[in-house]
């Protein structure tokens, strides 16, 4: 165990852990946009900066990434990492005017408006669509596109990845809510990848589920025979509790017959 | 194309870590990248084709659009700016009657800008190609378009 | 052949200062890159015709940069027993007409630099002097100069490895690889006190005692050459002038930390750079200096070229790796730094072209020597490229130290057509512009920090009168926009705006508060972004508003430039009394803006046709059109 002090108090973390990991085990606050426990960590929106000191030297540092060490004092909320974090509040505003997670981001920490020239974006380029596309699901079928200003997440020359299995895990980490995935009938569409999906229907219940893609794909990775993946989540749990009874029946049975 | 591009790939052992070298390898031996190389590229190396996108797009030296056979490169480094890059830049993009980023209607010349050549002391400069011309001045430009096919 | 003992290194440095001072006649063009640029090409071709034409039995070379770039192409012709003389801008004619003078003792001193003399030469061959010819040594521009890291550049053949070894090269890695331990050689790098030229200037000692110290095997050594800063060429310099220098202080380096594994990172930009280090690498292989059991002494080591592809951010460390690793160059915060988990995860330690050029001179003459030269805390001496608008343009390494106002005006012969001075930026896009007043400042880490600019990699770019301030904030905020590799919000968002308010300025848009708004944003993304590249983006920005705020004002209140430069705040005039409408400005406007009046008549320009391109202004011969 390694032993530094966040806000005057002494805590003691785990070695090898990051300082905003550390401190939300011991419930200090510290705001983050581009970070998820599911995925690694970038640093790159840089809203969990905190003031970092080792002996005589302070430096600013994205919470995510740094590791704790033994002896570090950590600042949250200093006068500085205030006036840093509302300018970066603001830059994301101009970006985004209309994003709720920047609006309420911004309502937080008090700022009221920016007077940058304000764009149309939906998209803060945090980056965890590509990450989870590839750390979790392994398939990497967006990527982060050109570079500086110009940057964007978008699918290969910009169609349809034949990569993309429309599980839709990118939409459920993305802070913004840009990703949009919708089902209609049997049609799963992710207009932002310009995806469009045939959804398995389920063979007990007949709602459509999920795509037939992801299934396969899901299937092989896990090597089981594709029929397993038939039926739906729901119907899964009801099959569950009906062989679990039926588990159970049977060995009353066996103990009634044995006695 | 295939064979041309499985010696490229075995040049660099098909090393996934060497995919920048091998781009450059490829764009050198087809003046662009077009997307059918790339798509061979992410089969030959087994790396997904979102990063062969990636890298394609992030770095500067790489051209997913066609280029002319000849590539002027003006340089706009800090001593070039100096000493009237922008000048030059503008003299031919409205003696070429193309912007920079753009390609001649004949395919001949393609205009991009560059910082910097590490031609400082000889500043404003450009390249075309391999060939580099020093000490600018816009009138002597049509001298230099006139050695080049 | 191979070199495995100290009498091999003996026996090949006869063979180089033959090479280098043959017993014949010996025509040596420069062709570094900057050679080629103005023609040195064409030069060697003529020379070399007219040498077959006359059958004259002459020696025809290459050699790298000499420096004063300013007088290229570069001649040099020794006559052994005779002369030796450097002769400046030349030309194919010029070039065939020494080569008809050869034999008749008609030096040409109107078309000569300077003349060289070299302890090396043997006696018998060595030059005499000559009365009209300057010495090398007595040319403002390289009298307070001390080449180290650029020693051998335009005094040898850099693809010649004889002659690198005639001028002690691998004398010093022999010495390292036979008598000194690894902690010996990294104790005394940190006591010449080297630190790192790529611009950071931290130590190198102390960056080799890390990498050794680092637990694992495997280890990298690095040699950064990606040279991005506009503005700085003196890494590309070494690398085609000197590249075995870079080659040996590389090996040294790995012998240090325990690393048999290097590669030099070589940027898009510099073909022939490129080139000349494969074939320097394939050349040390082949003579054994580089693969297993270098000089017998055990110690492996190899070295790989990995390119770069047009990315200026990927001369920051964790980007470089991470380009060397074929992936997107995306820098990541440090600690961990390289030097613990660098390359693949492995300790790697990454050094610049200059600051391993360096290594070789070190060991040899030892750190006590090093150490002597210089200012307290900066040690050694430092390439600087005098570029901009000053007379001698060109590669200039001077002892730490030495005054800004010196080298701008004494080695760099002081501005332009005599043109009032303004500002010498330093540091590239990371530095700032230092003022006049403070031109007496010393070369020296600290002090340019303390006067808000860097070191940085060596840029030394001199303005006048006519440079506008913001225009050169504005341009280097549009540089670190493009080359942003836009993963972090203060960077790429925070300059972005920058550049937008500094547009506002240019454009006669500006109001007051736009200081206070560009002072609050500069802090954020230097405090915020993840790399050195947003990190110091706000520096050309805060040193032009520390030292020429009155510039600034003259663009918002006035909407003026004083430097007549911003487009939307000038305008051009004629001036009647100097024009005699002869016309030739009418046939050079692009925009058809300026009306002919008649003969001997003043023509008229119509300015909602301007596009202000200037073209006018060089073509009257008469002064007759101001911009103001």
């Amino acid at each position: 165990m390694i032993t530094l002090t966040i806000d005057g108090r002494e805590i003691k973390a785990k070695d090898g852990a990051t300082i905003l990991e550390t401190a939300r085990e011991h419930k200090i606050e510290i705001p983050t946009l581009c970070y998820h426990e599911a995925i690694s960590s970038a640093g790159a929106c840089r809203i969990c900066s905190v003031e970092v000191i080792r002996g005589d030297r302070s430096r600013i540092a994205a919470a995510c990434v740094s590791p704790v060490e033994p002896g570090l004092v950590v600042k949250t909320n200093t006068e500085v990492i205030t006036n840093l974090r509302k300018v970066l509040i603001e830059l994301l505003l101009a970006r985004c005017p209309k994003v709720k997670a920047i609006q309420d981001l911004a309502h937080k920490f008090k700022v009221k408006k920016t007077d940058f020239k304000t764009e149309d974006e939906d998209c803060i380029l945090c980056g965890m669509c590509v990450r989870v596309c590839e750390q979790i699901v392994g398939k990497s079928a967006i990527s982060l596109v050109n570079r500086g200003t110009k940057r964007e997440v978008a699918t290969p020359f910009y169609e349809a990845s034949s990569a993309c299995i429309g599980c839709g895990s990118c939409a459920v980490v993305c802070p913004t809510g840009c990703i949009k995935v919708e089902d209609i009938g049997d049609k799963r569409t992710i207009k932002k990848w310009k995806a469009e999906f045939k959804l398995q229907q389920c063979k007990m219940c007949g709602k459509y589920f999920a795509p037939e893609a992801q299934l396969e794909y899901l299937a092989k990775a896990l090597n089981l025979p594709e029929k397993e993946f038939e039926i739906c989540q729901n119907c899964r749990v009801i099959l569950g509790k009906i062989s679990k009874a039926e588990e159970q029946k049977s060995e009353q049975m066996k103990k009634l017959s044995l006695s | 194309m295939d064979k041309e591009i499985e010696v490229i790939l075995k040049n660099y052992q098909k090393d996934p870590s060497q995919l920048i070298s091998i781009l450059q390898d490829l764009q050198a031996k087809y003046n662009w990248l077009p997307k059918e190389i790339l798509l061979e590229v992410s089969k030959g190396l087994g790396v997904p084709l979102s990063r062969v996108f990636s890298i394609a797009t992030f770095y500067r030296a790489f051209s997913l659009t066609p280029r002319g056979r000849h590539q002027i490169r003006v340089c706009l480094g800090t001593a070039c700016h100096v000493r009237g890059g922008k000048r030059i830049l503008e003299r031919m993009e409205r003696d070429l009657k193309i912007k920079e980023g753009e390609t001649t209607p004949d395919s001949k010349f393609t205009l991009q800008t560059v910082r910097c050549i590490g031609c400082c002391s000889l500043a404003p400069a450009l390249i075309i190609g391999q060939d580099t011309y020093g000490r600018l001045i816009p009138d002597k430009l049509k001298e230099i378009y006139q050695d080049y096919k | 052949m191979r070199i495995s003992t100290l009498n091999d290194l003996e026996r090949i440095k006869e063979k180089g200062l033959k090479s280098i001072f043959p017993k014949k006649t010996k025509i040596t063009v420069g062709m570094a890159t900057c050679g080629w640029a103005t023609g040195a090409g064409k030069v060697y071709q003529a020379i070399s015709g007219k040498l077959k034409k006359t059958k004259q039995k002459a020696i025809l070379a290459r050699t790298g940069c000499l420096g004063f770039c300013q007088r290229e192409p570069l001649v040099e012709i020794f006559v052994p027993g005779k002369s030796r003389v450097v002769y400046k801008e030349m030309t194919p004619e010029k070039a065939q007409q020494l080569v008809a003078d050869l034999g008749n003792g008609n030096l040409r001193p109107e078309w000569a630099l300077c003349q060289l003399s070299d302890p090396l030469c043997p006696e018998n061959l060595a030059p005499k002097e000559v009365e009209q010819i300057p010495q090398y040594e007595q040319l403002d521009f390289y009298k307070k100069q001390m080449k180290i890291a650029l020693r051998n550049c335009g005094f040898i053949d850099p693809e010649n490895i004889k002659e690198y070894i005639a001028k002690g090269g691998y004398f010093a890695l022999f010495r390292v690889l036979s008598e000194m331990k690894p902690e010996q050689v990294i104790a005394e790098i940190k006591k010449s006190g080297l630190r790192g030229r790529g611009g950071a200037g931290f130590p190198t000692g102390i960056k080799w005692e890390t990498g050794r110290k680092a637990a694992g095997e495997t280890k990298y050594v690095i040699c950064n050459a990606d040279e991005g800063d506009p503005g700085a060429y003196m890494d590309r310099s070494v690398l085609e002038g000197d590249p075995y220098s870079v080659v040996e202080g590389m090996t040294i380096a790995a012998y240090a930390i325990g690393s048999n594994a290097g590669y030099i990172y070589v940027r898009d930009e510099y073909p022939l750079a490129v080139e000349t280090l494969r074939k320097t690498i394939a050349q040390a292989k082949k003579s054994g200096l580089l693969g297993k059991n270098i000089f017998n002494s055990g110690f492996d080591f190899k070295i790989r070229i990995s390119r770069g592809a047009g990315a200026f951010v990927c001369g920051e460390e964790t980007s470089l790796l991470a380009s060397v690793e074929g992936r997107i160059g995306e820098p990541r915060q440090r600690p961990p730094f390289p030097a613990q988990q660098g390359l693949w995860g492995k300790p790697t330690i990454i050094n610049n072209v200059e600051t391993l050029a360096n290594v070789p001179a070190i060991i040899t003459r030892g750190a006590d020597w090093y150490a002597g030269i210089g200012t307290a805390k900066s040690k050694g001496t430092k390439v600087f490229s005098m570029v901009g608008k000053v007379q001698n343009t060109g590669l200039v390494e001077v002892p730490m130290g030495i005054t800004l106002r010196e080298m701008v005006f004494e080695i760099g012969g002081g501005v332009l057509k005599r043109k009032k001075f303004k500002a010498v930026q330093t540091g590239g896009p990371s530095g700032g512009c230092i003022p006049e007043s403070l031109l007496h400042l010393p070369v020296d880490y600290e002090e340019l920090s303390k006067a808000g600019s860097i070191m940085g990699s060596g840029g030394m770019i001199v303005m006048d009168e006519d440079t506008c301030m913001i225009d050169i904030a504005n341009y280097f905020l549009s540089f670190l926009e493009e080359e942003s590799c836009g993963k972090c919000v203060p960077c790429r968002e925070g300059i972005k705006r920058m550049r937008e308010i500094l547009t506002d300025i240019i454009e006669g848009k500006g109001k007051m508060e736009d200081i206070k708004r560009l002072e609050r944003l500069a802090t954020a993304v230097a405090q915020g972004s993840l790399c050195a590249l947003g990190g110091t983006a706000p520096n050309p920005v805060l040193t032009t508003l520390r030292y020429f705020r009155n510039e600034y004002e003259a663009h918002i209140k006035d909407k003026k430039c004083p430097a007549r430069v911003c487009k939307n705040l000038i305008n051009y005039f004629i001036v009647e009394r100097k024009c005699n409408g002869c016309s030739l400005c009418i046939q050079a406007c692009p925009q058809k803006a300026i009306i002919f009046k008649g003969k001997k008549k003043p023509v008229k320009l119509d300015m909602s046709k301007c596009i202000k391109c200037g073209t006018c202004l060089d073509a009257c011969k008469r002064g007759a059109i101001e911009v103001r």
